[in-house]
């Protein structure tokens, strides 16, 4: 008798015993369950919500293998113990096992901590309203860790994830329920409840905060600047990236966000799993570029000065946008969330376009906020719903016309 | 029989827990948004309301038989308008620093719906004795909601209650702040006072499952 057949006959045993769903939890994760799920977010085919959610997660993992490079990149490359990258995206200086080990210790923390109080507060929910644990936290407790800065505290972390499955999903009735993204949610948290951890230019490189102090204290370590390039932009400084080091990756910024390279490959991958909805993505990439062309004809024709503050981010080349901040990675993973997102294909188009036009709209014109697709994608998932709803109308309006005249 | 009959107990009791104004009737909620970031001026607004609506709930009670019903909205008016002067005035003159944190939200005590309601629904109909125990006892249940709102924001978003620094002083790293705690700044923002109002309907409601309407 296998372990499979085992752990079957154990499930058989304990049907009864109040923390059975736990045992389900871990049981599906390994093996494909002998029941498929019969309503949710997902209906579609042989797949169940557990390997939608696992799909995701594989296309995660470049940006998060390529993240703990980065952090330790970020972290030698600030204390001045190696070079910036020479030979585009295979550069010797970046892939060393030495960058990998500082990002993975880290990381994992991170990781750590976000799955384990999410799951924890999900099994705590399942146990206590007696049904099956649900699968929702497993593609958040990925993202979260990608989309925050590498240094954050992690009880501050262990707080916006308990308010994010709580407040934004568990309330609404779990998996499937939730108006808001909740990994975008506990960012907003974290943004709104600790910003001095979520902007500005120490958060981003690991390390930074603790060598300001030692400059401050008298240490001979060297100043770092550690700000992001949307950061850098608000204030009307130079920048000095190039646009390969931005789509490569190599510039600071939260965990896995950075490298619009392999988030493209991510998206590829989500295209043709047929997880994620390529109308959204392409949408909000339109709307980006239309709402970026609209700031770099305001600042070609001469609408705005040049001393303005607005000026250096609305000079941005308007396919930069695109390479800069976690417009990107928001485009791709977050605003394709089946569960937020608009349902139908018409409203799938304005919801993207939206996200993307706003993105910009915000990123530009309010420095309080330098990154824009967060709150963006937040006033869209609110959106969605009505969105849908007007697409469903029109179509039952002209599908009615259509009898009129028929009749007629 | 002491001073107040069961029911008369009552009426003090019941806008406390199952008939909450803020949390089952969800009136005054603005209020309630606007001044509880601390925990001072959500006491203040307290008393404010407890002596507009103790008062005006007598005073309309008495006038009840009087007040021609076309125009009883109007005297309502008058009658809050003059006593939340007056409370105007004396926040002025005694404590200058607090009225100004309050601003234009004295003021609004005028449109404060609960105040409006319990003058309507209960004033209107009733003695005075009764509409002085109905008025205390909803100012009491808002009064109570403000301070634990107020409470929790003003602890968990500036780490001060009253003004005292009972979890130590930030710059100085003293108390819980040597332990890498910060100060949450999303607490002073409103919407987390709307959050915090919707966890304590959640909790109520989940402890009293009678009060959970479909």
């Amino acid at each position: 008798m296998g372990l499979k057949q085992n752990l079957h006959n154990f499930k058989e045993k304990n049907k009864d015993k109040k923390w059975l769903p736990l045992f389900n939890a871990f049981h599906t994760f390994l093996y494909a369950p002998n029941e498929v799920s019969h309503n949710g977010t997902h209906i579609k085919g042989a797949d169940d919500l557990k390997r939608t959610m696992n799909t995701v997660i594989m296309a995660l993992i470049p940006c998060l293998i390529f993240g703990m490079y980065n952090t330790g990149y970020q972290h030698y490359l600030a204390i001045g113990e190696i070079n910036s990258v020479s030979a585009g995206f295979f550069s010797p200086e970046f892939w060393t096992l030495a960058n990998f080990w500082v990002g993975f210790a880290k990381t994992l923390p991170l990781i750590l901590v976000s799955y384990g109080v999410g799951l924890g507060i999900e099994f705590i929910f399942a146990i206590k309203n007696g049904h099956e644990v649900e699968e929702g936290y497993l593609v958040t407790g990925m993202l979260v860790p990608l989309i925050v800065p590498i240094d954050i505290p992690l009880w501050m972390l262990a707080v916006a994830v308990i308010f994010g499955v709580v407040l934004g999903k568990e309330v609404f009735g779990g998996t499937g329920m939730n108006i808001l993204n909740p990994a975008l949610l506990i960012r907003a948290f974290l943004f709104f409840a600790y910003p001095t951890w979520m902007s500005g230019d120490k958060v981003w490189v690991t390390g930074a905060v603790e060598r300001t102090k030692e400059i401050a204290e008298g240490s001979t370590a060297d100043v770092i600047s550690g700000e992001t390039i949307l950061g850098s932009l608000a204030q009307g400084q130079e920048v000095a990236y190039s646009a390969w080091d931005m789509f490569y990756g190599f510039i600071p910024g939260s965990v896995g966000e950075t490298s619009t390279l392999l988030i493209l490959l991510g998206a590829l991958f989500l295209i043709f799993s047929k997880i994620g909805s390529w109308r959204i993505m392409l949408s909000s990439v339109l709307g980006a570029l239309v709402m970026g062309l609209i700031f770099n004809f305001a600042a070609d024709s001469g609408w705005i000065s040049e001393s303005s503050k607005f000026y250096s981010l609305m000079n941005t080349e308007f396919w930069q946008h695109l390479l800069l901040g976690g417009f990107a990675f928001g485009a791709i993973y977050m605003a394709t969330d089946p569960v937020t997102a608009s349902q139908t294909n018409k409203g799938k188009w304005i919801y993207g376009f939206l996200i993307g036009f706003i993105s910009i709209l915000i990123r530009v014109f309010n420095p309080a906020y330098p990154e824009g697709v967060m709150l963006a994608i937040l006033l869209m998932n609110v959106f969605a719903p009505t969105i849908d709803h007007y697409v469903v109308q029109g179509n039952v309006k002209r599908r009615l016309k259509r009898l009129k005249t028929k009749t007629a | 029989m002491g001073l107040l009959s069961k029911k008369d107990l009552k009426l003090i009791t019941d806008p406390l827990a199952d008939n909450n104004p803020v949390t089952i009737q969800v009136l005054g909620i603005c209020s309630a948004l606007a001044i509880t970031a601390e925990l001072e001026a959500s006491i203040v607004m307290s008393v404010a309301v407890l002596f507009v609506l103790g008062i005006g709930n007598v005073v309309i009670s008495l006038m009840r038989n009087i007040i021609p019903s076309k125009i009883r909205i109007i005297v309502q008016l008058i009658v809050v308008a003059t006593l939340v002067i007056i409370v105007d005035l004396v926040l002025k003159a005694y404590a200058y620093q607090l009225s100004k944190t309050l601003s234009v939200f004295v003021g609004l005590i005028i449109t404060n719906c609960i105040i409006m309601g319990r003058f309507e629904a209960f004033a209107l109909a009733n003695g005075p004795w009764k509409s002085f125990l109905d008025g205390i006892g909803n100012a009491f249940g808002y009064g109570l909601l403000l301070i634990i709102v107020g409470f929790f924001r003003e602890l968990l978003g500036s780490g001060t209650l009253l003004g005292f620094e009972v979890l130590g002083n930030p710059i100085d790293k003293t108390g819980v702040y040597a332990f890498r705690y910060e100060n949450n700044g999303f607490m002073l923002l409103a919407p987390m006072a709307l959050i915090t109002v919707g966890i304590i309907i959640w909790i109520q409601r989940s402890r009293n499952t009678a009060l959970i309407e479909d």
